[in-house]
């Protein structure tokens, strides 16, 4: 479409483009300005001197954190915690969904839809409250269960070994419900002829799960895949960091908890802004990655 | 609908042997994990009421034992929760309206075909979902830019935008109003603004409850910001408190000695039981009654806009 007509129905639709306004402005002064601000992990910040006004100092942050013995260290952690958490946490709400799509027992259904999402509710501080009181080696109610079946524990907040397991079957009970909710919905889209036809051939329970159910599932599951791809470098700041102690901080110092630490607690901004903007572009690569390599294989894509 | 056509059909077809053996299965699982949901809910419910030296001792697993309101008693007495649970209603009033007035508009604009450069406003609104400056950038610029740190405007203005918010509501109006209906008001003389605030909202009060209750429950629940961007006590919410007393242990506003440092370390399991139970109850018992809203907001998420 040429220039003017373009101006044209903008001019006709302003109203539009007023309601859009109070959000544009937040947009940018909090959002996008930070973007800009970003260009200070190419300089020395120094708040006096303002952003523009700092001198340059190129890579040197970059490389200073991959040349810290940290970098190794806070990279390794954050890997582990986030492929233990996709391998564990993304195919469990398909089965989930899938057995909750075999329920005809309307009030049961009902029921367990209803508790198993109500965890998704607590809050973070409380959750990570929950698991520190539960697993108390002198008070907490799983090293007692556990002692009962002849398990001892030991102090497993105190041992860096069990971190990443207690982070993702601690979210897995969390947020499975949840995350199960979109599986649910796409398995209510399907057509119940599909069924009827099954049937009529004689297939099992089993055999049409395994022929319409999970075939049905698979755009969604390849969407949400990319989206959480996105986010490998972006293991969650706020459950690792209330659950980090001095005795499980080997395996517990991720690149956000870190990055934290180093800007707000002891003020090296620009290093700080470094480790994030190499952390957030790793994450940006790899979503347009996985995303044009699922558009190429699959034909789904976000874009 | 089709659940329907599948019961009555299992009704006229007997079930096979391994029908009813996967039956069983589903049915066993789902009850087992309805429990493990559960429980360790009602473990904290139980444990807040009950002797705490018999917690600790692991003897209250299924009832409470030696029930008394000694916790409830003490939590009654610290200023602090009960100032963070003031300052936490205010920002989550205030921060859900605030959510509702520049989210749900831009999402109507964005559903709109002939709104002339689309394509870059869905870009400017959403591209934030993959990339954004960082903590630190974002810091300075509140701090020494807007001079927002440790104001009350800190903890419910600048990520007010919300991306998926957006994601949701456009589809929402891509998906439930007519193109006609506009087409009709433009006709009446009906200009966008007054369609959108005359028309649009009152038909669109199913979207404006999923994102208000999804906007409420975030605020509520969420520390990080305010550990963040608040230094004055007296303004932390609900959930920073909570850190203080669940992971930090600090249950005193003040120094204690002696034999009342040894009372109140011996009831610090038991008040902090009580404070969870007081910190997650107004979400836990509106949940069950607004939960439709939740799941719908889910599922008109899922349609592909």
């Amino acid at each position: 479409m040429r220039g003017p007509s373009v101006l044209v129905r903008a001019g006709r639709n302003w109203g539009l483009y007023l309601l859009m306004l109070p959000a544009m402005v937040i947009f940018i002064c909090f959002t996008y300005l930070p973007m800009y601000g970003v260009i200070i992990a190419f300089k020395d910040f120094r708040p006096a001197m303002g952003i523009w006004g700092s001198s340059w100092a190129g890579l040197k942050y970059f490389l200073r954190y991959f040349n810290s013995y940290m970098f190794t260290n806070t990279i390794t952690n954050t890997l582990v915690i986030s492929l233990y958490t996709i391998a564990v946490t993304f195919p469990l709400p398909i089965i989930l969904a899938l057995m909750c799509n075999q329920m005809y027992a309307r009030k049961f259904k009902k029921f367990f839809q209803v508790s198993t999402y109500l965890p998704h509710f607590i809050s973070t501080v409380v959750m990570c409250g929950m698991i520190i009181m539960f697993l108390s080696p002198s008070s907490g109610v799983i090293p007692k269960i556990c002692s009962l079946a002849g398990i001892q524990t030991g102090d497993l907040m105190g041992n860096a070994g069990a971190f990443s397991s207690i982070y993702v079957w601690t979210e897995v009970w969390q947020h499975v419900g949840w995350d199960s909710i979109m599986y649910i919905a796409a398995l209510s889209a399907v057509d119940p002829q599909l069924y009827e036809a099954a049937e009529v051939d004689g297939a099992s329970k089993w055999q049409k799960v395994l022929a319409i159910d999970i075939p049905m599932l698979v755009p969604t599951m390849i969407t949400l895949f990319i989206l959480r791809c996105g986010s490998i470098l972006g293991v969650g700041f706020e459950k690792v960091y209330l659950l980090q102690n001095d005795l499980n901080i080997s395996s517990s110092e991720i690149i956000s908890t870190y990055l934290y630490k180093m800007g707000l607690k002891s003020n090296q901004y620009s290093y700080s802004a470094a480790i994030g903007l190499f952390n957030n572009v790793v994450n940006f690569v790899i979503l347009i990655l996985v995303n044009q390599f699922s558009r190429k294989i699959s034909d789904t894509s976000l874009f | 609908m089709s659940e329907m056509t599948i019961r009555n059909r299992n009704n006229h077809i007997r079930k096979s042997k391994a029908d009813r053996i996967f039956d069983f299965i589903i049915y066993g699982v789902a009850a087992l994990l309805t429990l493990l949901a559960l429980y360790p809910m009602y473990f904290i419910l139980i444990a807040s009421i009950s002797d705490p030296n018999l917690v600790a001792k692991g003897d209250v697993l299924l009832f409470p034992r030696n029930m008394s309101l000694d916790g409830y008693a003490y939590l009654l007495s610290m200023d602090n929760l009960w100032g963070g649970y003031g300052n936490t209603i205010l920002y989550t009033l205030a921060g859900t309206v605030i959510m509702l007035v520049v989210n749900i508009p831009v999402a109507y604009s964005l559903s709109r075909k002939d709104l002339a450069g689309r394509g870059f406003f869905t870009f400017f609104f959403l591209f934030p979902m993959f990339f954004g400056g960082g903590l630190i950038p974002t810091f300075i610029i509140l701090n020494n830019t807007f001079h927002m740190v440790d104001s009350f405007w800190v903890m419910v203005l600048p990520f007010s935008v919300i991306s998926y918010y957006i994601v949701v509501a456009r589809t929402f109006f891509q998906t439930s109003l007519p193109a006609e209906l506009w087409d009709a008001a433009q006709i009446d003389g009906c200009g966008n603004l007054r369609y959108f605030f005359q028309v649009v909202l009152p038909l669109s009060k199913a979207i404006l409850a999923v994102i208000a209750l999804w906007a409420a429950v975030g605020h509520w629940n969420s520390y990080f910001n305010a550990m963040i961007y608040l230094r004055t006590p007296a303004r932390f919410p609900l959930q920073l408190v909570m850190r203080n007393i669940l992971i930090n242990n600090e249950m005193a506003a003040t120094a204690m000695t002696g034999s009342a440092a040894a009372e109140l370390n011996r009831k610090a399991n038991l008040i902090k039981y009580g404070a969870i139970v007081v910190s997650s109850l107004p979400i836990m018992t509106m949940y069950p009654f607004v939960q439709k809203y939740f799941n719908q907001g889910v599922m008109i998420g899922a349609l592909k806009g």
